[in-house]
């Protein structure tokens, strides 16, 4: 079945836009995006993908480009990432709350100042709040299949909201894996035509936009609250039947890595998941008894699943590449609450913020912190919240 | 695709316009553009920038404006390269 390419992060996304046969891109370069959108320009431009690229002058007229384009009843991608991803911030609320159907790759990298071109999560996690669904792949393979599923899922109509797919840039974006890439014809199939709920394309008088009351308002508000909460039955019914095309098997909104009975738990989210499950490994030959929760949809946010997985465990530890100044990590922040809305008797939670600005994290630090957090919790003397910092490898 | 809006799982912020729902906006204006059709050499600058499009060029007639609606901006006597349009105080 399909094909097997050798592709960066980066061309995993403009691969998976390609295989949904997306009628219009616009984009901005900036640095790690800038070969996401090369690559689908090449491959308009030799004829492999029937597409328009619309050049633009800032990411704010780009994903305008792409919400008008959309509206009218196209499939659209786009890219971003840091300052681009921020100055495209108004838009981003724009496109979520007219339920307009779009896909965004977020290949992340650090906000400045001071300017830095490394990854870390923070522009991402500044699209909190956006009511975009946001998914975080691990591997260049995850980045295309979610990238695919984006469509899928942005333009159920128990959902019809945006996708935005995050990669780390470099770490991803500009290292190579195999990626299978699925037929055409069984991606046609599975995916479907364009769906939204609404065409403006000028043939009817539709106004996007008026003044409604502030009943009206939160109304729409509390729609979209309801979407994203038939958007986590909707991913792991999309991730099921990709699983089947895919041959690979389907994680939904969390994965489960020697997760069912851990005594210690972890949760990630990204690239750093991949030396974190090394960590494990290793811990596991130690005799710790650890797993890993590691996040794929940060978007809804996979309350449940984390309640169930974290209720047994002992302690939870809690990795974050981005921070909320003068509170603590964003999936921290989520993995708590997610945990005492079920109960009120939870395990230890320890938030651990690491790698921001780039700052390489490898396994042997994973390992480290693990050691420590059991040690904690063991002697039952927990540092509720450390900020993991080091110098030099 | 065709024009379709699905029927609602949920809203969505769309609305259908038609002329007058808000009313006539017309009693907004503090001053009135008054043509002089004598004078216009039918160029439609007017009918073309005007922000809420209630001016009609006809080659025959002149310009005609939709009073109802006019909130007397002014921009079409700005642009009247001929000064045909002229501003005048509403009483």
């Amino acid at each position: 079945m399909g094909l097997k390419l050798v592709l960066t992060g980066n061309y995993s996304l403009a691969y998976a836009a390609k295989m949904a046969r997306v009628n219009v891109v616009a984009a901005y370069p900036i640095t790690p995006q800038t070969s996401v959108v090369e690559k689908l320009a090449e491959l308009i431009e030799g004829g492999e993908l029937d597409a328009v690229m619309i050049r633009v002058e800032s990411e704010h007229s780009a994903l305008a480009a792409c919400f008008g384009a959309a509206l009218a009843g196209a499939r659209v991608f786009t890219a971003t990432s840091s300052q681009g991803l921020l100055y495209m911030h108004e838009m981003v609320h724009w496109a979520s709350r007219a339920r307009i159907p779009i896909v965004m790759g977020i290949v992340t990298r650090t906000l400045g100042s001071p300017w830095n071109i490394w990854p870390d999560h923070t522009d991402y996690m500044d699209q909190r709040d956006t009511g975009w669904v946001m998914s975080f792949a691990v591997d260049n393979q995850e980045a295309f299949d979610l990238t695919l599923q984006a469509f899928k899922i942005s333009e159920d109509p128990r959902v019809y909201l945006p996708v935005m797919v995050g990669i780390e840039g470099f770490i991803l974006g500009h290292t190579t894996m195999p990626v299978e890439i699925p037929d055409q014809s069984v991606v046609d199939e599975w995916l479907g035509s364009r769906r939204q709920p609404y065409v403006i394309d000028g043939s009817d008088h539709l106004a996007l936009g008026n003044l409604a009351s502030p009943e009206d308002t939160e109304e729409f508000f509390m729609d979209i609250q309801n979407a994203m909460e038939e958007a986590k039955k909707v991913i792991a019914e999309v991730d099921r039947e990709y699983s089947k095309i895919a041959g690979r098997p389907s994680m939904g909104l969390v994965e489960c890595f020697k997760c069912e009975d851990a005594k210690y738990l972890a949760v990630s989210m990204g690239a750093w998941s991949g030396d974190l499950k090394e960590a494990i490994l290793q811990l596991r030959d130690e005799g710790f008894d650890v797993g890993l929760a590691r996040i794929r949809y940060y978007r809804p946010f996979p309350v449940e699943q984390l309640y169930e997985r974290a209720r047994g465990a002992k302690g939870v530890v809690v990795f974050d590449r981005a921070i909320s100044f003068g509170s603590a990590g964003p999936i921290f922040l989520d993995t708590l609450a997610s945990i005492a809305r079920y109960s009120r008797k939870t395990p230890y939670v320890k938030n651990v913020v690491a790698g921001l600005g780039g700052v390489n994290i490898t396994s042997e630090d994973f390992s480290k912190i693990i050691r420590k957090f059991v040690e904690e919790v063991e002697s039952d003397d927990l540092v509720p919240f450390e900020w993991y910092h080091r110098r030099g490898g | 695709m065709r024009v379709v809006v699905e029927p609602s799982r949920f809203k969505i912020p769309v609305a259908r316009p038609s002329i007058g729902v808000a009313g006539k906006t017309g009693s907004w204006r503090l001053e009135r553009p008054v043509v002089d059709n004598n004078a216009c050499t039918r160029c439609f600058l007017c009918e073309i920038h005007c922000p809420v499009n209630v001016i009609r060029v006809e080659p025959d007639t002149g310009v005609s404006i939709n009073y109802d609606y006019c909130k007397g901006c002014g921009l079409c006597a700005d642009v009247c390269p001929v000064g045909a349009i002229k501003m005048v105080p509403e009483e």
